[in-house]
């Protein structure tokens, strides 16, 4: 019993089970921070003076230390999986909140006066000129959220049995058994790099316009 | 019962404030450990970054780099790393050069590449060699843009250093760790509190360095 893949019966999952969890833990806030910065974004983009205050409480929020965060969490959401995923939806939402707004902001005056032209409302031309032009910038953000959200997750070990695959390595340290270790760290890796190249793949589908 | 009570019983607590245990002795335990790391990032991260961002050579291989070592867990690194070379130094500082070198390096390059190539061409035309653009030209002008990559670096190293006292290490993170062991909230909230106010407080720093050391004129064209 000290194989790679012969994870202790403690944390009550399997390999793949611990990477279900995790994955979960970390795309779940990413998609949270998506559907909250889109609006968020729309705003700071209609009306400028918005944006440097809001650049502002977000710079603030994101240099919260994850553990600190998630440990002040406990008071409300107690030793769940809810307690690790509120602070990586607020950074994503944080990296992901700029990157719109660059992207919606890069979109060129005359492709917007173009759809006015054509008869296209506020709504539509949202969804179907400014959204599809910013998907480059906001994968750009999108990616660093996840991977780094991946990255995380692990922190969660940290109260309990709610890290995903961090769990590995607080049973690393009791077991002193290093492969473990070695497990949760390579994993987490290449389902980070994994995740980072679905992520590049599915803009290239979302963009079949840009050079490639 | 809100954090302000739990923040309160542990900040008014006398026996908090003194020994080794004390408020000081970790607050500079944490920010030893931190100007450490920053101090052996920027060795890597800096000039690295104004080589390649000068020469324009290695953008490819850096985001390569960026994106791998950002996929790289800071906490599976550390503990790896503890339970492979025991407690020490080196297990705490990798893991925070790691985390700290990318923002460093990508944003280095990335601001010494975006400097307006006519100021370029013009002191070369004024007779300056390639190591006087550098310093006396590219790195005056994109100064902001690098402070603001020391400084994302420094905050994640502040955030991140908590996380050494679960391999028994100093710092605020003990308060953390600790307090979740005794089931002392109390604790757990003075040290997240404790954390969170310093890394607030590097962010303040870095503002204040970027308005003393940013020339003036750079600073007037950023608006």
């Amino acid at each position: 019993m000290n194989g790679f893949f012969d994870i202790p019966s403690d944390l009550q999952a399997s390999w793949w089970g611990l990477i279900g969890l995790h994955l979960q833990e970390a795309l779940i806030p990413v998609l949270f921070g998506l559907l909250i910065a889109l609006p968020l974004a729309q705003l700071c983009a209609r009306f400028r003076w918005l944006y440097p205050p809001m650049l502002g409480v977000t710079t603030v929020l994101y240099a919260l230390p994850s553990l600190a965060f998630i440990v002040l969490l406990i008071n409300w959401t107690g030793l769940s999986t809810t307690t690790v995923e509120i602070p990586l939806t607020i950074y994503s939402l944080v990296v992901l909140i700029p990157a719109i707004v660059d992207g919606v902001r890069s979109v060129p005056e005359e492709t917007h006066a173009a759809a006015t032209a054509m008869g296209f409302g506020p709504i539509r031309r949202y969804l179907q000129v400014e959204l599809p032009i910013a998907v480059p910038a906001i994968f750009a953000g999108l990616r660093v959220a996840t991977v780094s959200s991946i990255s995380l997750v692990s922190v969660g070990a940290l109260i309990g049995n709610e890290g995903g695959l961090g769990n590995l390595l607080s049973d690393a340290l009791h077991y002193h058994r290093p492969i473990l270790a070695w497990n949760s760290v390579i994993t987490t890796a290449v389902l980070a790099i994994l995740i980072d190249g679905l992520l590049v793949l599915l803009r290239r589908l979302l963009t079949p316009w840009a050079v490639r | 019962m809100n954090l302000f009570h739990y923040a309160n019983v542990f900040f008014s607590d006398n026996a908090n404030w003194s020994g080794a245990d004390g408020i000081p002795t970790r607050l500079w335990e944490h920010v030893q450990y931190s100007l450490m790391a920053l101090g052996i990032a920027a060795v890597i991260g800096l000039p690295l970054g104004l080589v390649t961002g000068h020469t324009g050579r290695g953008g490819n291989a850096l985001a390569l780099v960026a994106t791998a070592a950002r996929a790289l867990p800071s906490f599976g690194l550390l503990v790896l790393l503890t339970v492979l070379m025991g407690l020490g130094l080196t297990p705490v500082m990798v893991p925070l050069v790691a985390l700290a070198v990318p923002p460093m390096l990508v944003t280095t390059y990335e601001a010494i590449r975006s400097v307006d190539r006519s100021l370029v061409d013009a002191a070369r035309g004024m007779g300056m060699g390639p190591l006087r653009v550098l310093f006396q030209v590219e790195l005056p002008v994109a100064l902001p843009l690098i402070l603001s990559g020391i400084r994302s670096s420094a905050v994640q190293i502040v955030s991140t250093a908590t996380i050494a006292a679960y391999v028994s290490f100093g710092g605020l993170g003990r308060y953390i760790v600790d307090g979740l062991y005794q089931v002392d909230y109390n604790k757990v909230v003075g040290g997240a509190v404790l954390v969170a106010l310093l890394a607030v407080l590097t962010l303040g720093l870095f503002w204040l360095a970027g308005k003393v050391l940013v020339s003036p004129g750079v600073r007037r064209q950023q608006r």
